[in-house]
């Protein structure tokens, strides 16, 4: 089923953090199989989308090198409490996901 | 034959009229475009050089004292999970994140806008001790900053 996405923020001087993480095991391409010897195939999210009301503030491009359960944090201006928080992400298997969320 | 180059003038005008017309009633919004470009080119090179030009075009930089890297751990517990957060005071557009010892030198980059301020969090696999460069895109122009990061093979520290 989807993956879990959890987004936290958190207002400090003016700006606000937001903070996201997919549920994403991020293979690399390069481990193997402990049972069968064979190479995992590479699944990893390529792109994250956050979006605050509606707009996009930043686009995150993501290697195989992101540690799995990847954390992206950006930092906006302008956010207030209830204002609509979007991440959306988008992987090499072509398998994707949203989640909204208030600015808190 | 004036008139033909009239004609071709105005059809050329009329066309590219078109284009900022629809620029400008969003269907072309910048978002839109900035979402689609993912840098597949990009993320499979090796070497800071290579790894610069096939994300910016070009591999001239400058360091920056104004890129920092906050808490970076000088000694990494988990290679598969070390924290790297980037800030910067420059109008960053991208903050790119590579490390030269990885079989692929970029790990990650985040591309800003308007709203957005020069702030990257996120975690990284290292295959082993590196450095890692921080290199922000502002005003076309490319700055790094770079931190060695110590990776315990093994779970030993040393």
């Amino acid at each position: 089923m989807a993956r879990d996405i959890r987004i936290k923020t958190r207002t400090s001087g003016g700006s606000t953090e937001i903070l996201t993480m997919v549920n994403h095991p991020m293979e690399t391409g390069q481990r193997k199989d402990k049972k069968t010897g064979k190479k995992i195939p590479a699944h990893y999210i390529e792109k994250v989308n956050i979006e605050l009301n509606g707009k996009l503030v930043a686009s995150a491009n993501l290697g195989a090198a992101v540690s799995k359960r990847p954390m992206i944090g950006v930092r906006v201006k302008g956010a207030k409490a209830g204002d609509t928080v979007k991440v959306s992400w988008r992987d090499n298997q072509k398998e994707s996901g949203t989640q909204t969320a208030s600015v808190s | 034959m004036n008139t033909m180059k009239r004609r071709t003038f105005l059809k050329g005008t009329l066309a590219s009229g078109v284009i900022v017309a629809a620029a400008g009633a969003g269907l072309l919004r910048p978002s839109e475009v900035l979402a689609s470009e993912y840098p597949a080119g990009a993320f499979g090179q090796k070497g800071l050089d290579e790894t610069m030009k096939a994300l910016f075009g070009t591999s001239d930089v400058t360091k920056s004292d104004k890129i920092k890297f906050i808490n970076p751990p000088i000694q990494a517990e988990n290679a598969a999970v070390v924290p790297i957060t980037i800030e910067t005071s420059l109008k960053a557009d991208t903050i790119a994140i590579m490390v030269t010892k990885n079989p692929g030198t970029l790990a990650a980059s985040l591309d800003l806008t308007s709203s957005s301020l020069g702030y990257f969090k996120t975690r990284i696999k290292m295959a082993g001790t590196s450095d890692v460069h921080a290199v922000v895109k502002s005003g076309g122009k490319l700055y790094s900053n770079d931190v060695v990061i110590k990776v315990t093979v093994g779970g030993c520290g040393g």
